[in-house]
């Protein structure tokens, strides 16, 4: 056991934790920071990806004493941070995965968000190749990244009020207007 | 009583205001801000943490377990053993065979046999370390063949003289006489490999016991009604003293669908020690838990007119199960039963024989069951085609069995889109400019599929619908929605709350959905078999049905006008014919609570009686089926071997999208999962039974930068049953995927691979193989020319 010093989101925070805990270990169950996920405990899965100095870092792979003296970021600072910088809503990155439907079981997320933060936070316009290989340490198992890659795109095409990117589907839904689906009945069938 | 008979496919008021809209999910930002609470982010009071002793056998008998020393280490609070759990369980009702934890036997390396709880992890971990336990080995068995031959031993004591799980043997029609009248019979033999749900979040439970005797379970369970059934029957509780609720779930894919050990271990341990108790999974455990894609040996016989008319199937498969049954005696009657569109043959049978082998369980992996057959019997098609010289497209629509009609083993199908995604994915890949004509090492391939929206099998017999939803109106304005549906990420609360909006007229934000709660909510079967939209979006258009009749009365009475001049839109009451008269929905509900006093309705769905008049002839009768249509672009380096997918469209026909951007959601993560099983996982184990990479580094799944272009088109080919026509989106776009890919593979370099996953040495070999018949046949007629000359 020893008394550790953290600084999370902009707040010191004191708690004791054992010698051998990670730093994920001691932001979940000692500082109730439960947003930074657990996959693997080993480094495989990125979804305990956090933010130490600014650089995506995988916590279940550093020390928690590793991170004494460090600004740590996790998912639940994103909003406030936001809020503070005189924002609305949530963080741009946080809005923008939510609107293109990037979040399905949502796990993997908090890690992804912050590796795409830091990506943007670095690059002002990456491209999809960047964006790819900026997310490739953070495994999603539901989205098939499509998304993904959409809301990180939108994010930084809003950001210069460029236009964001469309999907094929939506193109192709256009001209399903209201009435214009037909219900497939037999009886409709049959005339 | 069932929803279906009292609603269609048409919006409620005319135009739809919040279906068929993009609109956020209602959970979206909660997990966008970490908010959201998953089962591992609960923490009790004085919590205690179990860890699971898990058998290094593949095969062997318990003779003694000894757990006194474990007890003995201060901070350990419980150890269980299979003696204290000891009754058996299993999904399906019909084949009981594990327990929470071993009694007498183990079956597989991982087989769970003694839980601890502890004051931390660390204790916990250290007590299994001081758990004596005396193994007798036993023959294991790794080859599915080796199980169906050999039965000494036996995996399962309750099979007299064999390890099969489960045989079914159907036929419709005259499948030889078809083989003897054909123009072509094709013949191949596939071999489907076994492959993991991968959900990032690992299995975790917490139970606690109140002093007044109520079991409280969490658990990241896709399933809520049947765990809480099945603790019921393992603990020997009344259920009415097990809650059991499922918090946020961070993936399931079918991985979360049976009842698990932790499960049992947890509530166990609480009731033991009167303290809540908490199993977290590592990742390693969640390979040995497995229940994923089974392992499939096919043989399949197709035969054709010459012009390209499909007269018979003929399948042969072997199962290969894993160690306990799991669902699958639905497995293997899906691997024959779901083959049957969208193509219409007038002959056909199948033979499939689960076995099981000393392997991690097999169980439902999206698109359960019949992935593996759909794999074997597109590939058949195109080669049908190819011998035909029929385009691969045009042998598909060829072949179409057309809406609202039956197909061979009697499933009805209602709706079906499937000639509008083959021409959406058609045009979309330019498939007439560049089929059969891109450079050497680049080909296309096509491939299409039908899955289910839920079955009219309840798993376990009984008259009571089979999903349900309870509305609650509050005087503030705010509707409550209670769903017994299992949210595992796909939306199904989001879902939930555009239905019910729309039925009432409500801004979604206004509807709050509390979800899969036994103490609170109606039950719902659980998500799996794709059939939540279907079902439990018409539970919902029922309740809400049922709610609006009340405002719409009470709002009519308050104005004095006929009940048919009201409309609910967009939070307000308005009069169709004066529009000085506009109330707000929370007046609305203010009268109708005055009216009616305290403001409720519940709603329900039931299938249909569906499905064919013989044994098993419900199982995988589905009140609609979806469609897909996929082609693949693959690149294949002829020097290593390498196949990349550069680029996949993916049409699906999914009713109506009620949420298109979920849609296109669930079919990018289908597309995605199936490339990855065909070209990059596989879960097996060594020659000792050993599991050959639990991890997320040698399991390899793919990041964003394997992952290829999707291109997504949505067909909404309006069902006259589902929620305002909507059916399925979730498991049926991954089906086609693959052997689309496959038959990319031979359009780029003329190999037809049979067995998965698509390795380099695989295409090597297939390869060199090619180049050596092409040279024998060269050879030949080279050989031939000459011969010729000289007898001249
Ligand atoms: S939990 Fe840290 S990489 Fe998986
Ligand atoms: S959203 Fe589920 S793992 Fe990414």
């Amino acid at each position: 056991m020893r008394g550790i010093e953290l600084d999370v989101n902009g707040d010191r925070l004191e708690t004791a934790a054992p010698d051998h805990w990670t730093l994920l270990e001691v932001l979940r169950y000692k500082l109730g920071l439960t947003g930074s996920k657990q996959g693997c405990d080993k480094g495989d899965c990125g979804a305990c990806t956090v933010l130490v100095d600014g650089q995506p870092v995988l916590s279940c792979l550093t020390l928690a004493a590793q991170a004494v003296g460090k600004e740590i970021t996790t998912v639940e600072g994103l909003r406030p941070m936001h809020l503070q910088s005189g924002g609305v809503g949530a963080d741009p990155i946080q809005d923008a995965f939510d609107r293109c439907g990037a979040l399905q079981c949502g796990f993997c997320q908090p890690g992804m968000m912050l590796s795409a933060r830091a990506l943007v936070a670095a690059n002002a316009s990456p491209s999809r190749e960047e964006i790819q290989k900026a997310l490739s340490g953070n495994l999603c198992r539901c989205t098939g990244y499509t998304q993904i890659l959409e809301a990180v795109e939108t994010a930084i095409a809003e950001r210069v009020g460029a236009e964001a990117p469309r999907p094929a589907w939506v193109e192709d839904r256009e001209h399903v207007r209201e009435g214009e689906l037909e219900a497939r009945t037999p009886a409709k069938e049959a005339k | 009583m069932a929803a279906r008979d009292i609603h269609g496919p048409e919006a409620p008021w005319k135009e739809f205001q919040v279906v068929g809209k993009s609109h956020r999910k209602i959970d979206g930002m909660a997990k966008a801000t970490g908010e959201a609470v998953y089962a591992d982010d609960i923490q009790l009071p004085g919590m205690l943490h179990a860890k699971t002793l898990r058998s290094p056998h593949a095969h062997a008998k318990i003779v003694s377990i000894d757990t006194s020393r474990a007890l003995a280490l201060k901070g350990v609070h419980a150890v269980i053993t299979g003696a204290d759990l000891p009754i058996k369980y299993g999904v399906i009702p019909w084949t009981p065979d594990e327990t929470a934890l071993a009694t007498d036997r183990v079956r597989f390396i991982g087989d769970e046999v003694a839980a601890v709880a502890a004051i931390d992890e660390d204790t916990a971990n250290a007590a299994l370390e001081l758990i004596d336990v005396e193994y007798e080995v036993l023959h294991a068995y790794f080859d599915p063949r080796e199980a169906l031959e050999r039965s000494e031993p036996t995996i399962h004591e309750s099979r007299k003289n064999n390890n099969v799980s489960k045989h079914v043997e159907l036929e419709f029609g005259d499948v030889d006489g078809a083989a003897e009248t054909a123009d072509l019979v094709v013949k191949g033999e596939y071999q489907f490999h076994g492959s993991t749900h991968g959900a990032i979040e690992p299995h975790c439970a917490v139970a606690k016991v109140s002093p007044e005797g109520v079991l409280t379970l969490w658990s990241a369970t896709q399933i809520s009604h049947y765990v809480h059934r099945a603790l019921a029957r393992v603990l020997e509780w009344e259920p009415q003293k097990i809650r059991v609720i499922q918090p946020c779930i961070g993936g399931a894919f079918g991985g979360k669908s049976d009842p698990f050990s932790l499960e049992f271990c947890v509530a166990k341990l609480a009731e033991i020690t009167g303290r809540p108790v908490k199993m977290l999974w590592t990742r390693e455990e969640v390979f040995y838990a497995h229940r994923g894609r089974h392992p499939m040996q096919l043989a399949y016989r197709t035969s054709a007119t010459k012009d390209g008319k499909i007269t018979g199937v003929d399948a042969k498969i072997l199962i290969d199960g894993g160690s306990y049954s799991s669902f699958g005696l639905v497995t293997t009657y899906y691997s024959g039963q779901l083959l049957t569109g969208p193509y219409d043959f007038p002959s056909y049978r199948f033979n499939s024989t689960r076995v099981f082998t000393n392997k991690p369980p097999c169980g439902p992996k999206r698109g359960h069951g019949s992935v593996q057959p759909r794999f074997a019997f597109e590939c058949q098609l195109d080669e049908v085609a190819e011998q035909l010289g029929i385009d691969p497209i045009e042998i598909r629509r060829k072949n179409f069995h057309g809406e609202h009609t039956q197909t061979v083993n009697g499933q009805r199908i209602t709706s079906s889109g499937y000639m509008e995604c083959l021409d959406k994915v058609e045009r979309g890949s330019a498939w007439r400019e560049r089929h059969r004509q891109l450079p050497t090492g680049q080909g296309l391939g096509v491939a299409g599929s039908m899955y289910i929206s839920g079955t009219n099998y309840p798993i376990y017999p009984n008259e009571m619908p089979q999903a349900g939803i309870q509305l609650k109106a509050d005087r503030s304005g705010l509707v409550t929605v209670f769903s017994g549906a299992n949210d595992i990420g796909q939306g199904s609360n989001s879902v939930v709350r555009y239905i019910v909006a729309e039925e009432l007229g409500m801004d979604p934000t206004d509807v709050r959905v509390l979800a899969a709660d036994s103490d609170l909510c109606p039950v719902d079967l659980g998500a799996y078999s794709s059939r939540v939209t279907f079902m439990v979006g018409n539970a919902a258009v029922d309740a809400a049905r049922k709610l609006r009749a009340k405002l719409v009365a009470a709002v009519a009475e308050h104005w004095e006008v006929e009940e048919k001049r009201v409309r609910l839109i967009m939070g307000r009451a308005i009069d169709l014919e004066d529009t000085e008269k506009v109330l707000s929905t929370r007046e609305a509900i203010q009268l109708a609570e005055a009216k009616f006093d305290t403001l409720g309705s519940t709603g329900a769905y039931n299938t249909p009686t569906l499905g064919g008049d013989y044994r098993g002839g419900t199982i995988g009768a589905s009140p609609a089926y979806s469609f897909t249509a996929h082609i693949v672009e693959a690149h294949v380096d002829e020097e290593t071997g390498r196949i990349t997918v550069p680029k996949v469209w993916c049409a699906h026909d999914c009713g109506r999208a009620l949420n298109p951007r979920l849609v296109a959601g669930q079919i990018e993560g289908s597309v995605y999962m199936g490339i990855a099983e065909a070209l990059m996982e596989d879960h097996k184990v060594n020659r000792f039974g050993l599991h050959s990479g639990p991890s997320l580094l040698d399991y390899r799944m793919p990041t964003a930068i394997d992952t290829p272009d999707i291109e997504t088109y949505i067909v909404e080919s309006v069902d006259p049953e589902g929620p305002y026509g909507a059916k399925e989106a979730g498991e049926g776009p991954l089906h086609s995927a693959i052997p689309a890919l496959a038959n990319a593979i031979h359009d780029a370099v003329g190999i037809r691979l049979r067995e998965l996953p698509f390795t380099p040495a695989k295409v090597l070999a297939a390869l060199a193989e090619k180049r050596m018949s092409e040279g024998a046949a060269a050879g030949g007629a080279a050989a031939k020319a000459m011969a010729k000359k000289e007898t001249h």
